[in-house]
């Protein structure tokens, strides 16, 4: 392999890699030491700590709190976001008058931001004022504040987030169900098979590789994606919905603790790097790729 | 083949179409109250007057035309950078052999998984150090280098006949020529998709802009919103709504114009 090939491919890889190396691996690698390292105050420098930071997190309620948050958030976002993709695309893989209509209703809250979608549910929910409590009132019950109260905060929150990210991942259904060859579903007919055990039995299998990865991508989003907490709920109340990156946010930028602030963030990194290497080994075994 | 009973069909399409209503009724709600007078918005009456009198009002109560603008700067300069960066990168993986090559590309895999959305404080001391807080140009440096175009790009580039470029060099073509006369052309498709994908991230992302800017002249539209959104300053639901939906109208129209072009890129982008 001639020399000249190497300089030529590096030179091609140097612009890119200056901008990944400097605020993706370099910022991930510097959090890590900063997590040992106490947060600088005033005239008083930053110490070498140990654990402490960590140690500081076990005891720490509100931290505690957040992970539980998290934990439930992404176990209720995830499934329910991933059978309504599939109920989705289901519902729109025939033709029939009306099918884009129908697609366009479940795809539109995908296209928008994230910030705008959690103020039309917070008008959607707003005591009084809201679709949910007008309909609430007009069947007798009294008026409720879903986001303002600690048992539902979290679940009003969760279904914003199902809202905005089924449409996207029937995307994904739709294109794995029209892979599926036609001779099989001849085949199933001549063999007299139900279209209850053609599905359970030919597309969802036919379908796995697709559903690991939009699962993949929902558990990244769960963890990833706080912006409508900001709007709805700020975490409350009481940290009723307060998520991990939410939390890292309050540390590093509302208190300045950015010693804490980085060792929360490596707990997020090793939560990110778990999913990665679950969806590799996943890959690799139970789902069979082409 | 397995045909639909008469009985399956309307189940399907009563169960679909209760399921499109319900999905369509928050931001149907949202568009009633923001073209009805403050005083239906949470009263329904077919006689009620439309107006646009709540996006007059929004428009006229924030800097929206500024946050705009900086909106449009900041996906047009991140789009940029990012199609030339990641070009360049994901043609060298792609046809050229080099010593490191597996580990360099496991490092652009690394920010498929680790986005530098998390890592905000760090990011927020490159900036500060750099002086660069504050600016259009901090919202956008740490997305030049896009781990996912790179990857999008170079499963496109791969695809590509191996006889075009021995076809190209015998020709005479230098390694950029024939990156520019073979490689992108046939690559548009997959970066229109990528720009797609791209645009549509960045005019919504939030949490990154939030923390670098703090002057009008540089909040992109989505921090602008939840600024005007969250001031107790008594705005009215109705303003709040139109403000809601002027902010996102342009990806919601580009979106309802070009909907197979939106559908097909995201599928693209995704399907790996």
């Amino acid at each position: 392999m001639p020399r000249r090939h190497w300089i030529h491919a590096w030179l091609l890889l140097l612009p890119a890699f200056v901008f990944l190396i400097a605020f993706t691996h370099y910022p991930a690698v510097q959090t890590l030491i900063d997590s040992f390292w106490s947060t600088p105050k005033g005239r008083r420098p930053s110490v070498f700590v140990g654990a402490e930071n960590y140690t500081r997190m076990m005891a720490d309620p509100v931290f505690a709190k957040a992970m539980w948050n998290s934990a439930l958030y992404a176990a209720l976002t995830i499934p329910t976001s991933i059978v309504l993709s599939l109920a989705m695309a289901l519902f729109v893989h025939t033709r029939f008058a009306g099918v884009s209509l129908m697609r366009m209703a479940f795809f539109t809250p995908t296209v928008l931001p994230l910030i705008a979608v959690a103020n039309i549910w917070l008008f959607f929910y707003a005591p009084g004022f809201g679709l949910i409590d007008q309909v609430r009132m007009f069947l007798g019950f009294g008026s409720a504040n879903y986001v303002g109260q600690p048992a539902t905060a979290l679940y009003a929150v969760a279904a914003v987030t199902v809202w905005k990210e089924a449409g996207f991942f029937m995307i994904f259904c739709l294109a794995a169900l029209q892979t599926i060859p036609q001779s099989l579903r001849e085949a199933a007919a001549i063999e007299g098979c139900p279209r209850l055990t053609f599905f359970r039995r030919v597309t969802l299998p036919l379908i796995m590789p697709t559903t690991l990865f939009v699962s993949v991508n929902a558990t990244i989003n769960a963890f990833r994606l706080v912006d409508h907490v900001f709007v709805m709920t700020r975490g409350g109340p009481d940290n009723a919905s307060m998520l991990l990156l939410y939390y890292v946010f309050e540390n590093g930028f509302r208190y300045w603790d950015t010693a804490y602030a980085a060792a929360l963030t490596m707990v997020l990194v090793a939560i990110l790097t778990l999913v990665g290497i679950g969806q590799f080994f996943a890959a690799d075994r139970r789902v069979h790729y082409r | 083949m397995i045909t639909e009973t008469p009985l399956d069909k309307i189940l399907m399409r009563t169960a679909g179409w209760m399921l499109a209503a319900l999905w369509i009724v928050p931001l149907a709600y949202a568009l009633w109250s923001a073209f009805h007078p403050a005083a239906f918005e949470a009263r329904f009456d077919l006689t009620a007057p439309l107006t646009l009198e709540n996006f007059v009002t929004a428009w006229g109560k924030a800097p929206f035309a500024r946050y705009f603008l900086n909106t449009i700067l900041l996906v047009t300069m991140v789009l940029t950078v990012q199609l030339v960066l990641c070009t360049l990168a994901a043609f060298a993986f792609a046809r050229l052999e080099f010593p490191g090559k597996s580990l360099l590309f496991g490092l652009v895999l690394v920010q498929l998984l680790i986005m530098p959305d998390i890592l905000l404080v760090e990011n927020y001391r490159t900036m500060f150090r750099l002086g660069l807080v504050d600016t259009i140009l901090a919202i956008g440096l740490p997305y030049f280098a896009s781990g996912f175009a790179i990857f999008l790009l170079r499963q496109t580039f791969r695809t590509i006949p191996r006889e075009l470029d021995e076809a190209a060099r015998v020709e005479g073509c230098s390694l950029l020529g024939l990156l520019w006369r073979v490689y992108v052309p046939l690559g548009k498709p997959a970066m229109l998709a990528f720009g797609l994908v791209s645009v549509s991230h960045h005019w919504n992302n939030f949490l990154w802009p939030l923390v670098i800017t703090n002057s009008v002249e540089t909040r992109p539209l989505t921090v602008g919103l939840s600024i005007f959104a969250t001031t107790d300053s008594g705005i009215e639901w109705a303003v709040i709504n139109a403000a809601t939906l002027m902010t996102s109208a342009p990806l919601l129209l580009g979106f309802l114009l070009f909907q197979r072009q939106f559908v097909q890129s995201f599928m693209r982008a995704g399907i790996k």
